[in-house]
Parts: C-alpha cells; structure tokens; sequence
C-alpha cells in the first residue's frame, strides 16, 4: 500500500475500487499510524476542557455534531448502513486516504441498529489467531478512539472474565489463553480465589448447581459508551466532508455486466461504483439486491437492563454455560445479555421467556442482587454465519463490498473493520488481517470457527 | 415465545421445540458437487417474509413437521405433517 501510485485515478490492485477519488482530493496516502490514530486532526479541538468551560459561561448552544446534506447524483463510495461498521469505514477512509466522496445511507436513524442495540462489551480474547489479531487490532483502535476522534467513548478497560463449570469449558479456556498469549493478548487462567477477589459478590462456593472452576481472565477488555462511539464516527466523518443521509432506504441496487453501477433509494438513485454492505440484520436482504447469496441467517438477540445502584461490579462477567454475560455501566446499572432467540426472526419483540431465564442464571452467580429490577429489555438483529465469523472484502459482484456477518460480535469489531475496508475500497487489495474472513471461504472450506469463543452458548 | 401448534400434539409453548431451519432439497450426496453441498449447507434464503421450516417436537412426540411462518411478525399460518415428496423433490428453495 506505500508504493500506490499518486494522483492517479484508478487505485491499483485487483479487485473493485473507487475510479477516482474526488478530483480535488488528496491523493491516497496511508497516514495512519500505529496506535490507529490518523494524525494530527484537521479540525479544531472543539470539545476540550477549556472550550467546555468557555462554552459554559456563554450559554449557546453547541453546534450540531454533523449536517444534512442534499443528495448529490453520484458518490465516489456508497456505504449502507450508518451503524458503527458503516460509519467507521466512512471515518478511515476519509481521515486515512483522503476518499472523500463518500455517502452512508441509512433507513432509520444513525446508530439505531446493532450498534445502539449491543451490550458494548470489547474484548480481544478468541480462539483463532486470525479472530485475536483481528479483534485485538479493534482494542487497540478503542484504547486510542476518544483522542483520535475527540470525543469521549467512555471507555473503561475493567477486565473480562469468562467463567469456567466443567472440565471441557476450562479445557477450552486453556486453549484460548494459550493462544492469546502467542498472539500477544492478555489472558490468563485464574481459579476461584482470584475470581472472588475481582467479583466479591459472585457466589464461588462449591455448593451450587453449577460451580465456577476457574476463569478466562482479560484485563483489557471492558465496556465502552456504543452511542458515543457511532456520534464520534459520525460527528469525524462529517468534518472530513462525507455525506450522512439518514432516514434513506435503499430499495435496489444496480449491476450491469457483474459491476455495481449505482444504487436506488426511496430518494431517487445514486451512481457509484463501489457500494460497500455495512449492514446488520439486513445483511442477506441487502446482498440479495446486488444478486449475492451470503450464508447468514438473522436471529434476535435479546438484553436488559436494571435499575441504577452504586458500583459494586468492577469487572465484565460472561458464562457460557449459565448463557448470561453481565456488566455494570458508570451509571451504575446492570446490563444483561444472553443467548440469541432460538428461531431465525426479524422480530425485535422482547420476550417474558427471555427475563425469566435470565433472572434465574444471573441469581446463580450472584444471589444477592435478586431484589434488583429490570427496567426494560430489547433485542437487536444478528446475523449468523457457519462459523461465528465475519464475511468481509470482496464478492462476486465488482464492487460490492460486503462487511457482515457480524452475529453477536459487531460492535466490538466496529473500529477495526472500519480501517480494513477502508483500506480495501482505497488500494484495491484486501488487508491481511481481515483476508481469511472472504465469502469464497464458504465454498472453499477454509472456515475460521469461532463458535468456541462466542460469548455464550447460541 | 410463540405458540407452535404440533400436527400430532396440538398447540405448545416453542420451548419444547428445536427449530432446524428452512426446509430444503438436500441434493444427491453422490452426485453433488463440493460447491453444490456448501451451498446446500450454509446458504439460506433468509427472508423476511413468511418462509417454510422445518421444527422438531423435542419435549414431546419428538417428530420433525412443517410450519409455515413469518420471519418478521412470528406469526404461524400453517403447521403441517411432512410430505413424503417435499424431501424427494426438494420442496422448498
């Protein structure tokens, strides 16, 4: 990617690309470095201790985070779906190469899907070295994201625990310790004791159903603000000049001679070469349209959350086999996530079933906040694939761009498949670290299983 | 939770069910080829829309049947013992 030709139109590489950046672009130039931030940022520093001061006194109000625009009749790249993938993309490729002509369309509103719907939990410790580089790339982008886009994530890396209750469960903890470390990730295996020094109130005796034998300990993972990281892309993006037209439903998408030529909306049709799939829940339908078949099916995923009480939970707890991950935010409520609904279903409907089971998991691992109350329960959209991982990079079709997949994981990839993508819409060749994560990989057997390091058991 | 209604049980809660997927053709596994196998394997037609499955009665007669069901309301308008021809012919897509 050093050695790309300047000032040229076509991007060199062998698979779909944008013909030209807009004209009075700069040239693509890899500005990124390795901590992900993307240099000196070109817009002024507009919410700094000094100006939130100064703004105080004044009392107006602040501007908004990003513009409306007019529909322009072609866009260099169109990205569906304003969620965190699709708006980290938009954010790299206009902060990283310069690629500035660049639409996201979305039906609804900005981040109202996956990304406004997660448990905000990130975490780089899987199973397969492609997934920890992968994931761990994205902590890394996390760490450096509320300097990089000026704007606080809130993130707070408080430790993650996945807990252990039988041998085979400890057996693949090992596994995934083992191969963290050789990738060099933070994980550990830790016994009772130390569970109960990090979570006093988890029941560690060996007396209940289920006992804890051990944990997969991560100390960088943790929890983040999703909303304020999907309004910081956005809020990035915007500055950098891409357009965000929310509340704009793609209808159709054009392709002539296996090439995507442009795309249809409910606001009249767009020419572009590369059209890029950020989509989730819709990822299949979406892809239906450009003619490509992706092996996904959509599952509901259901969470709730509970009243407010002071912290008492400094760490991010997960059991597969109670199906329950819990965490507490900064606002001091609880934040439950479980298994997918076992149907396939574009229904977003909570069910009672869903607070019933999850109440009884979670009072197995901490008997003493069974006073606590739910305050309301959701459920976002999954789309799963064969082996829990993503597809990304390129499809049959030139250029359409495909970023799905993203089952129960999405959120927390969001920074990391931003840069991949926008690294492949701008060279033209895909990244290595998200190459074993291609759609062929179905029809080539070459599946990167992952299942073993989901949360929970789906 | 919604309600499946069983062709041999009657109605019950879908927690006694295993859901198995969309029914499909399985091809001919000796004159199949490896792209055709994958594809019958892993790729599904997805739709939001209403869609022919398959479900399995675990907590109960422990037999597989047909439902017709819509992905995006849940709503059930058919539940119908297997045809013998859906698996010879490969009913569904």
């Amino acid at each position: 990617m050093a050695d790309q030709p300047s000032g040229t139109g076509h991007p060199a590489g062998n698979a779909p690309a944008p013909n030209a950046p807009a004209p009075n672009a700069p040239a693509p130039k890899p500005t990124v470095r390795a901590n992900g931030s993307s240099g000196k940022a070109r817009y002024p520093a507009k919410y700094s201790a000094l100006s939130l001061f100064t703004h105080g006194l004044r009392g107006r109000d602040w501007p908004r985070m990003w513009r409306r625009h007019e529909m322009r009749p072609s866009y260099d790249v169109v990205i569906i779906g304003a969620g965190v993938h699709g708006l980290a993309t938009a954010y790299y490729l206009a902060a990283n190469w310069g690629v500035t002509n660049v639409a996201v369309l979305d039906k609804g509103y900005l981040g109202g899907g996956g990304s406004g719907r997660n448990t905000a939990i990130v975490r780089a410790n899987y199973l397969t070295p492609e997934g920890v580089r992968f994931y761990d790339r994205s902590v890394k982008l996390y760490e450096n994201l509320a300097a990089d886009l000026n704007f606080n994530v809130m993130y707070s890396q408080r430790g993650h625990l996945t807990l252990a209750h039988n041998d085979s469960s400890l057996r693949t903890m090992r596994w995934r310790a083992e191969v963290n470390k050789l990738e060099g990730v933070d994980s550990e295996v830790i016994g009772p004791d130390e569970i109960k020094e990090l979570v006093p109130y988890m029941d560690t005796s060996e007396n209940t159903r289920y006992p804890i034998l051990g944990a997969l300990y991560h100390p960088p993972g943790g929890i983040i603000r999703h909303d304020a990281v999907n309004w910081g892309y956005a809020r990035g993006a915007d500055i950098r000049g891409v357009h965000i037209h929310q509340e704009t439903e793609v209808v159709g998408i054009d392709v002539e001679a296996g090439k995507v030529t442009g795309v249809q909306t409910s606001r009249g049709r767009i020419a572009t070469p590369v059209v890029v799939n950020c989509t989730a829940g819709w990822a299949s339908l979406i892809s239906d349209m450009a003619g490509v078949k992706m092996p996904i099916i959509t599952h509901p995923l259901q969470a709730a959350v509970t009243e407010p009480v002071k912290v008492f939970l400094n760490a991010v707890v997960v059991s597969g086999t109670l199906h329950v991950y819990v965490s507490q935010t900064d606002r001091g409520e609880l934040v439950f996530g479980a298994s997918t609904d076992p149907y396939a279903s574009y229904s977003t409907r909570g069910s009672l079933e869903f607070t019933e089971e999850l109440a009884g998991h979670i009072l197995e691992l901490m008997p003493s906040i069974s006073k606590m109350r739910v305050l309301r329960q959701w459920a976002g959209l999954c789309d799963i694939t064969p082996d829990f991982s993503p597809i990304m990079g390129v499809t049959p079709v030139e250029g359409f761009l495909a970023d799905v997949g993203w089952g129960t994981y999405g959120f927390k990839a969001g920074p990391v498949a931003g840069e991949s993508m926008a690294e492949l819409i701008a060279t033209g060749v895909t990244p290595e670290l998200i190459a074993s994560f291609d759609l062929a990989r179905f029809a080539e057997g070459r599946l990167v299983g992952e299942k073993g390091a989901a949360a929970v058991g789906h | 939770m919604i309600l499946v209604s069983c062709p041999w049980c009657g109605p019950r809660n879908s927690s006694e069910f295993r859901y198995v997927g969309e029914s499909k053709g399985r091809p001919d596994p000796n004159a199949a080829t490896p792209e055709e196998w994958r594809r019958y394997l892993y790729v599904k037609s997805n739709p939001a829309d209403w869609a022919t499955e398959t479900w399995y009665h675990r907590a109960g007669c422990r037999r597989f049947f047909a439902v017709e069901r819509h992905t995006v309301t849940n709503e059930i308008r058919e539940t119908r013992r297997p045809a013998a021809q859906l698996r010879l012919e490969g009913g569904g897509s």
